[in-house]
């Protein structure tokens, strides 16, 4: 049944119902109402048999993660921003021990200049982490996402991450449904581990692995999440006939057949960019979208099957790869090897700046019009780029840009002066 | 579509206003969908939250950038903040104020909208009164309800309900019935208790 909830509450009943035995973070923004539920729902009883574990650090709330899953516990945590990078070793010995532990990205953009708002550059730089990575376009599939999560981590014997914008999505009221506790159990199944630590049958995990044998582990890895790219859509598929939705699978193709230019992105601005390709697709401009629901593992081929006709394809990324561009657009441009398709790189939303229907007609106009470069930051501020060149020009000790920019926009703790 | 946008100041209760009005619009089966713009997070500074209603369900997640209703919660923030940016010609504006449009200096505001559709009500006064509290939230949304008929005042009423304690909720109704009594009436607030 649907009820108006905002999306973190929503996350949170759905991972309740997911039944996990072992709940372990540390509060960030905007993650921390996901938590915060979570709490509540073991304080109240609601979550039985749930240790929720209040750890100093993320890089501890990954830490025990790992320890309660070797010992057969379902584990669950979510970070964002920062704290997904201060767990970053710990996140390569979850996947490299192959524990199914699930975790919820609320995305958040990666300082420095320190910001709380979304943007993707915290999932994507732990993209080659060895962690699954699923991206929910809207709060409905981030809930679904978090039923399907603990599914594939568990039949696969490997952690999933699943990312969902911070404040667009974790803050949002909407009408969801959150399945019921019936229904999840119906769908997942009690944890059975392909590992276990017990006194009784002792055993080691975690071995020094030298070059003899490094190389075929981490292979193993690789096919693990290659395997992934067959049962993440299986998973999506049975979730479809249980619960009457499609919810996740590798992605999502939006009007794109016959389509000459296609955007590809991933998360809640797939939302915004139907609308716009339903207004341009009304005056006749042959426009289309794909949703990238899994990032890790990267779904080549069938991306290259929903955009080898296009004539040319818009990556855009809300993450900036410094010294190179675009990160996601890397992976899309291996997928079209071959193929004549005219790729482009776009740079949106970073830190929080809104991707709005003008921005994006505009951009797409731009593009129609074969003038779009292969990298373009959308709704950069060329203004304030010179004058802050301009102002560092003449050597000297010019100060850092960040504080020198707010000076200029007249912008105090986020607000006019 | 009908997007309200509602500016008022941190610790006011501006993002509960965009998620209670969200739950009676959806209470009388309406899709809604409402969200923040948070910036520095502390009492005091500029907040904004926004609600968008639909008959359809909303994909839409951009801010609200032509908004067919706004709601000021503090009237500090009309010569501050660009409240009215964007509005529809024929849209809503309600400010929370126990001073009329022409002595808050926005006769230019009637000017470009209809008259009829920019109502100031003392929210603050009448949450006290029945609160002991001046968090206008809820009771401008009372007096939305009657403004624009977006949602109804039972709607609400549930909506508050679900949201606060039993206390804090009967008072917070009172307050929204009695803000929505006031527009509907279309008294000059000159001849209101509060003024």
């Amino acid at each position: 049944m649907r009820k108006q909830l905002e999306g973190s509450q929503a996350v949170a009943q759905a991972v309740a119902r997911c039944r996990p035995e072992v709940v372990c973070a540390y509060p960030i923004t905007p993650q921390t109402h996901i938590v915060e539920a979570l709490s509540r729902l073991a304080l109240s009883g609601e979550l039985e048999r749930c240790e929720v574990v209040n750890v100093e650090s993320e890089f501890a709330a990954m830490s025990v993660a790992i320890g309660a899953s070797a010992t057969g516990a379902r584990a669950y945590t979510a970070t964002a921003s920062q704290g997904l990078l201060f767990m970053a070793e710990v996140l390569f010995n979850a996947s490299g021990l192959g524990l199914p532990i699930v975790m919820t990205c609320a995305n958040r953009a990666v300082g420095s200049p320190i910001n709380i708002w979304n943007d993707h550059s915290d999932s994507m730089a732990m993209r080659d982490c060895g962690w699954i990575q699923l991206y929910a376009s809207d709060n409905q599939e981030a809930v679904d996402l978090h039923i399907q999560a603990f599914r594939i981590a568990e039949a696969l014997s490997t952690p999933v991450m699943v990312c969902m914008d911070g404040f667009v999505l974790t803050h949002a009221f909407e009408p969801l449904d959150v399945p019921s506790q019936e229904q999840v159990d119906g769908f997942l199944p009690g944890y059975e581990p392909r590992q276990v630590l017990d006194p009784d049958d002792p055993m080691t995990i975690g071995a020094m692995v030298g070059p003899e044998a490094f190389t075929e582990v981490r292979y193993l890895a690789h096919a693990k999440q290659i395997e992934a790219l067959d049962f993440i859509p299986q998973v999506a598929e049975e979730f479809r006939e249980r619960f009457g939705r499609a919810s996740g699978g590798l992605l999502d193709s939006y009007r794109s057949e016959g389509a000459e230019t296609v955007v590809v992105a991933l998360g809640s601005v797939l939302g915004t960019l139907a609308e716009v390709v339903d207004e341009l697709r009304d005056q006749g401009v042959a426009v289309g979208a794909v949703a990238l629901k899994a990032f890790r593992p990267f779904p080549l081929e069938e991306l290259r099957g929903v955009l080898g006709g296009a004539q040319r394809v818009i990556v855009l990324e809300r993450a900036l790869a410094v010294g190179i561009g675009g990160i996601v657009s890397s992976d899309v441009r291996t997928a079209l090897a071959g193929l004549s398709v005219e790729a482009h790189t776009v740079i949106a939303g970073l830190g929080g700046r809104a991707i709005t229907r003008r921005s994006l007609h505009a951009l797409l106009a731009q593009a129609l019009a074969g003038q779009l470069p292969e990298l373009h930051f959308l709704d950069l501020r060329t203004d304030v780029i010179e004058r802050e060149l301009e102002r560092t020009r003449d050597g000297g000790r010019p100060g850092p840009h960040a504080e020198s920019i707010l000076r200029d926009l007249r912008i105090v703790a986020s607000g006019p002066v | 579509m009908f997007s309200v946008r509602i500016h008022g100041r941190g610790g006011q209760g501006v993002v509960t206003a965009a998620e209670l009005l969200a739950h009676a619009a959806f209470a009388v089966g309406l899709e809604a969908q409402a969200f923040p713009s948070f910036g520095s997070e502390r009492m005091g500074a500029p907040v904004t939250a926004f609600c968008r209603t639909d008959d359809r369900p909303i994909r839409l997640r951009e801010p609200i950038a032509e908004p067919d209703a706004v709601i000021v919660q503090d009237a500090t923030l009309l010569h501050h903040v660009d409240v009215f940016g964007g509005l529809v010609a024929d849209g809503y504006v309600l400010i929370n104020s126990a001073r009329d449009i022409g002595q808050l200096g926005l006769e230019e505001l009637l000017e470009r909208h209809q008259p009829s559709r920019i109502v100031t009500v003392p929210a603050s006064e009448i949450a006290r009164s029945h609160t002991g509290r001046p968090i206008p939230n809820a009771a401008l949304l009372g007096a939305l309800a009657a403004l624009c008929g977006l949602v109804s005042l039972d709607g609400l009423g549930e909506a508050i309900e679900q949201r606060f304690g039993a206390t804090a909720a009967a008072g917070n109704s009172a307050a929204a019935r009695e803000c929505f009594e006031l527009v509907r009436s279309g008294r000059p607030l000159s001849e209101t208790a509060h003024a």
